[in-house]
């Protein structure tokens, strides 16, 4: 069946070069665990993308109940929480895997760093990685705020005033993420968006090129 | 492919079949249990249609006769996380039937919802008249053939208490 419908559209729309392309390469030796189990390290890249995808879809799937105003922001994660079924679950799964991201975002780094693969011809690529981790960054810091308890503001609180200690642009750059002249309505709503539209589009296009150098400079050699 | 391999092979499935069906199985697994847990949460309201309500007092039952009067009463209703303090506003028309019952009629139109008013139209005496797409109903409630709606107005469960007209959930229509 599922057979039919692929050839179907494959006589049609000659998709197979399309995939082929892209799940047809060599894996080398040196990074594949089968050979060596230390290789493991070179799977922190994929986790952090499991998990990236992951954050993704339970967070689209919690902004089906959750509202980024004062009113209600706290009131609504704790219906979603409470009352929903598996909203435990769901929420809990984007609550750590925020934490996860970071910490396999982390050891991938760590991994590119020691086995020398930012080298040339591949510091573009690592300059990207750099990007993708203040983004990541970013991301945890507005999605901090959005539970809207105390924890949430006070830590809202101390980001934007180490924001505003930035020598000249540091009190524009604390208004610009207020959005206001405290943290209140405005800046709930603003990292909100910058949360759920602004910084995952830019993680998108960022993971977007980061993979396709990856593809086409290859994996760095051995040790 | 020789005679001896094509039988061989007829036996039982390829190696490369098994490995499909083994690691297909097992991705499909884990993707489920990935995504089942956020399909349920979001299809959630789907299990929690239709809470229970409670009767509510609308006054005194000398205060309606064999005229349509229309009455407004809140209920206490909760909506997800937000529970208004006033309740949620409905209103009914009461009429007492010839035979001495009440009878509460929704004014929720049965064609597509809008709210319908007893004489609304001027020119439709004794009918319940839907404004959105020209709905009637007659002075029992009933859908007039020929207009959009195709069953008669709900009603209110009624229950007198103390001399004085209760009103509890929304049920269709029974007896017309």
């Amino acid at each position: 069946m599922l057979r039919k419908i692929y050839d179907w559209l494959d006589h049609r729309l000659d998709i197979t070069p399309m995939w082929r392309g892209l799940a047809d390469h060599e894996v080398p030796e040196h990074v594949n665990p089968a050979h060596y189990f230390s290789a493991f390290i070179y799977c922190f890249g994929g986790l952090t993308f499991f998990i990236v995808v992951i954050q993704i879809l339970s967070g689209m799937f919690l902004t089906m109940y959750y509202v980024p105003d004062i009113v209600n922001a706290h009131a609504s994660v704790e219906y979603l929480q409470n009352e929903v079924a598996f909203g435990k679950i769901v929420r809990g799964m984007h609550h750590w895997g925020a934490s996860v991201a970071i910490v396999m975002l982390f050891l991938h780094t760590l991994r590119v760093f020691f086995t020398g693969a930012y080298k040339h011809p591949r510091e573009f690529n690592w300059v990207i990685g750099i990007l993708l981790f203040f983004v990541m960054l970013g991301l945890g810091f507005t999605g901090y705020l959005l539970p809207w308890d105390n924890k949430a503001y006070f830590a809202t609180k101390v980001g934007v005033e180490i924001a505003a200690s930035v020598p000249v642009v540091g009190p524009t750059i604390a208004s610009f993420l207020l959005g206001g002249d405290i943290v209140g309505a405005q800046t709930l709503a603003r990292f909100f968006a910058l949360h759920v539209f602004f910084l995952p589009a830019a993680l998108l296009g960022l993971l977007g090129a980061h993979f396709f150098l990856i593809r086409r400079q290859g994996i760095s050699g051995p040790l | 492919m020789s005679e001896e391999e094509k039988e061989r092979r007829k036996k039982g499935i390829s190696r490369r079949k098994f490995l499909t069906y083994t690691l297909g199985g097992t991705g499909g697994f884990l993707a489920s249990v990935m995504l089942y847990p956020m399909v349920r949460f979001a299809v959630d309201p789907i299990t929690k249609k239709g809470a229970e309500s409670e009767f509510v007092d609308v006054g005194p039952v000398d205060e309606f006769n064999e005229t349509y009067k229309s009455v407004q009463f809140s209920v206490k209703q909760k909506d997800g996380w937000y529970m208004p303090e006033e309740g949620t506003k409905l209103t009914a028309w009461v009429r007492k039937n010839p035979d001495g019952e009440f009878l509460a009629l929704s004014p929720v139109c049965k064609h597509l919802g809008c709210t319908v008013t007893w004489e609304g139209n001027p020119d439709l005496k004794n009918e319940f008249f839907c404004p959105c797409h020209f709905g009637r109903y007659d002075e029992n409630g009933v859908n007039i053939p020929g207009s959009p709606p195709t069953a008669p107005l709900d009603m209110y469960e009624t229950k007198v208490e103390n001399g004085r007209l209760l009103l509890g959930k929304i049920v269709p229509r029974t007896g017309v």
